[in-house]
């Protein structure tokens, strides 16, 4: 009985990874290494972080280092883009 | 398994590979493991064309001349991108949450 009710505690916990399923089908923003950022449509995800996005934009920034300021260096889009999770630093909507 | 699943059904399609050194390779899919390892088969660069006798002739990567299929490592590999005719969204958002599921299932 009590068992049980630990299991039933675990499976309605909210677990961080649950903010991405909550987005699933929705457009989202990633931040990854190398100021790197893509925006697209969530549709996939697994417990690396590795992600499907389709409809995608990426945008790679650069610092100059003259005047500190975020230049965008190239701007690519994708139809539909695998991320290897080892790349990403967050999600957000 | 989601990701390694995917891949599977993307066998015998031409996807393009960016690596995390910025290289593009596209090419046919042909084999992928559980660490997301890929072999390519009939490979080409952004920037490779056909000369007159038929043989890949690379401009900034000379030293992919000649090779005709190559095993990448997982970890290498930054994006991997698709066409979206390759895949059904229903179907990999659901495996999403379903794998979600299991996975708190079995802690």
């Amino acid at each position: 009985m009590s068992n049980n009710h630990t299991l039933d505690k675990k499976k309605n916990d909210l677990v961080p990874l649950d903010t991405l399923r909550l987005n699933l089908d929705m457009p989202v923003t990633v931040k990854l290494r190398d100021c790197r950022e893509l925006r697209g449509t969530l549709q996939a995800f697994d417990n690396h972080c590795n992600l499907v996005l389709s409809d995608c934009v990426e945008t790679v920034f650069k610092i100059n280092d003259e005047t500190d300021k975020i230049e965008i260096l190239e701007s690519n889009e994708s139809e539909m883009l695998v991320v290897r999770g080892d790349n990403v630093l967050l999600l957000t909507t | 398994m989601l990701f390694f699943s995917l891949f599977k059904t993307l066998i015998d399609q031409e996807v393009t590979v960016e690596l995390k050194n910025n290289l593009k390779l596209t090419g046919t899919l042909k084999s992928v493991d559980q660490y997301l390892n890929l072999k390519l088969d009939n490979i080409s660069t952004p920037d490779s064309f056909f000369d007159e006798n038929g043989d890949m002739e690379y401009i900034n990567n000379p030293h992919f001349a000649g090779l005709k299929n190559l095993f990448i490592r997982g970890s290498n590999i930054r994006y991997v991108h698709l066409k979206k005719s390759f895949v059904d969204c229903n179907l990999l958002q659901d495996a999403a949450r379903r794998e979600l599921a299991m996975e708190k299932r079995d802690g």
